[in-house]
């Protein structure tokens, strides 16, 4: 087990620095001056020259990235070139909008698809199971921008019970949320309900129902209990991506995110920032693959087994 | 294999086929041209009436004569889009399956990597280094959504590898571009096919995001995402203008997704969901 905890960790460094490097490689390319941005058009040769020197742009390109990543472990992902603050603290000062919102999202979806997938599983066949596989696909087919802003106008305009936009307390959480969690749960019910229907064939189902377990029980209990586990993967590491924010609702929802704080870095070409939340995004996600996969190992040891070998 | 066609995949090959239509025959349906002012209302969105069923939009431009045309360019960026998506998907799936050891290492690493990467978030960006121009748009959506592709491929190509057909084949002295041509690929192919259905909504969906940020394919072309970016600003007064062309997207996407998620249902009879 420990071998396979730090091969786990180190594939996981390895697959960071990629990122790092994939990031660094769009950084670099684009065609916007750092200089000339902190400056401003109309600053002279010797000014922008000073700021190319300060910020280390003069350096050959390897430099500039060993840098970056030894100052990136260190927690420091530089300052942004347009809100001239610590991208770090940029970051974290909107992490808890971002958070909440997706903690929110996350139980909607999970609840909401668990139910469904699993109603769906037990009436097998029947017009329930084609009829919500229908609303799943409904679901997952809406445009999220568009589900978000037919939401606040029904919502926020017509009935007036919520507010434009904003984060303001919990009534302000109620259509984001919806938003986000509805196309999720459309996407979950439809693996919970492949894998039920999988589980459901098993011996073990077969001898549970042998012994005299009401189909019910056999579902809850023990089908559920192994169609669950893919699903655990899957919501970890959307709960990882939702964490890093998410650009679309939080812009049709004026949210006070990350993801909002991306799409500005985008239009400001605002490299520090861009890629200090491309970064963060990617260390979620694998921070998040690391926690799934050693969960995995220590809840199934058949998982253990094989990757021991 | 015997098919049996299901309701899911007669729909959703009418909604998929009445797309296509529609984007052919678009200067035979629309009423009226979708570039020019055609109600009197110039400044002010036109709410539906009888003479513009879905309304006008603020330059006294058609809505449905717009969305009938934007199905032209929403359709062309998705399945091009899909088209670049499955190609280099395909061509890493296959070669990470076929050959293995290094090149699957390598190629399997770098797929991590690119799956650890936020993809709306990359492709914001690399369109916005690159500027939005139909062919950067159709490019970016394809570097960012080959991932889950190549996966699949490599898996379907591994277990096809191990095949006695297959062995037969190699034993035989069949070169690996023959192996994989003649061979793996046509086995493959199935799978691919469901995957391009599949794909085709997903690169609709990142499309009309794209467009949303303002960053699809620029305008005067009216793309359905970049028709609702457009009417954002009138949500209050003309919110018809944000829900028609969403409804379109809508459509497209659930076409799509009924022909492939029904093609699977036929195919894997009660086992696929």
């Amino acid at each position: 087990m420990p071998g396979y905890v730090i091969r786990r960790i180190i594939f996981g460094a390895a697959v960071l620095l990629g990122t790092s490097i994939i990031t660094f490689t769009i950084a670099f390319v684009i065609p916007a001056d750092p200089a000339v941005a902190m400056a401003g058009a109309k600053a002279d040769p010797q000014t922008l020259a000073t700021i190319r020197h300060q910020l280390g742009l003069d350096q050959p390109i390897y430099v500039q990235y060993g840098r970056y990543v030894g100052r990136a472990l260190h927690g420091d992902l530089g300052r942004s070139y347009i809100r001239r603050e610590s991208v770090t603290r940029l970051i974290l000062s909107r992490f808890p909008a971002t958070a909440i919102l997706a903690l929110c999202a996350m139980v909607l979806s999970l609840a909401l698809g668990l139910a469904m997938g699993m109603v769906a599983a037990a009436w097998r066949d029947r017009a329930v199971d084609s009829g919500l596989l229908i609303v799943s696909l409904v679901l997952v087919s809406i445009p999220v921008f568009w589900l978000g802003t037919m939401l606040l106008i029904a919502g926020g305009l017509y009935l007036r019970s919520f507010p434009l936009g904003g984060f303001s307390g919990s009534t302000s959480l109620v259509l984001p949320t919806a938003t986000l969690g509805l196309g999720a749960a459309g996407y979950y019910s439809r693996i919970l309900h492949a894998n039920l229907v999988e589980a459901l064939e098993q011996d073990y189902v077969r001898t549970a129902r042998g012994k005299g377990l009401s189909f019910g029980r056999a579902l809850t209990r023990h089908a559920m209990a192994n169609a669950m586990l893919p699903l655990v993967t899957l919501a970890g590491l959307d709960l990882a991506g939702l964490l890093s924010g998410v650009v679309l609702t939080e812009t049709v929802f004026n949210w006070p995110g990350i993801g909002r704080l991306a799409y500005e870095a985008v239009f400001n070409l605002d490299i520090p920032l861009i890629m200090g939340t491309v970064l963060f995004s990617a260390f979620l996600v694998v921070a998040a693959n690391l926690v799934v996969d050693l969960l995995y190992a220590w809840l199934d040891p058949r998982i253990r087994l094989e990757q021991m070998q | 294999m015997t098919r049996r066609f299901n309701m899911m995949e007669m729909v959703g090959s009418a909604m998929v086929l009445s797309l296509f239509a529609v984007a052919i025959l678009a200067p035979h349906l629309a009423p009226f041209d979708p570039t020019r002012a055609v109600a009197s209302t110039f400044g002010d969105p036109g709410a539906p009436s009888s003479a513009f069923i879905l309304g006008t939009d603020e330059l006294g431009r058609d809505v449905l004569s717009r969305i009938i045309w934007g199905a032209r360019i929403s359709l062309t960026v998705g399945v091009a889009a899909m088209a670049i998506t499955m190609s280099i998907g395909v061509t890493i799936g296959l070669a990470s399956g076929f050959f293995s050891g290094v090149t699957d290492f390598v190629l399997m690493r770098f797929t991590d990597v690119m799956l650890t990467l936020p993809a709306l978030l990359l492709a914001m960006a690399f369109v916005a280094v690159l500027h939005p121009s139909l062919l950067n748009v159709l490019l970016v959506i394809g570097l960012v959504s080959w991932t889950q592709i190549a996966r699949v491929v490599r898996a379907e190509t591994l277990s096809m590898v191990q095949r006695d057909f297959v062995m037969a084949a190699r034993a035989l002295g069949g070169s690996p571009p023959r192996l994989i041509a003649r061979h793996v690929l046509p086995n493959v192919m199935p799978i691919i096919v469901v995957m391009a259905v599949l794909g085709t909504s997903s690169t609709l969906l990142l499309d009309a995001g794209l467009s949303f940020l303002s960053l699809g394919v620029p305008p005067p072309t009216p793309s359905w995402g970049r028709m609702i970016e457009e009417a954002l600003i009138y949500f209050r007064t003309a919110p018809w203008l944000i829900a028609f062309p969403g409804l379109a997207i809508f459509y497209a996407v659930l076409g799509f997704n009924l022909l492939g998620y029904g093609y699977l249902r036929a195919r894997a009879g009660r086992a696929a969901g």
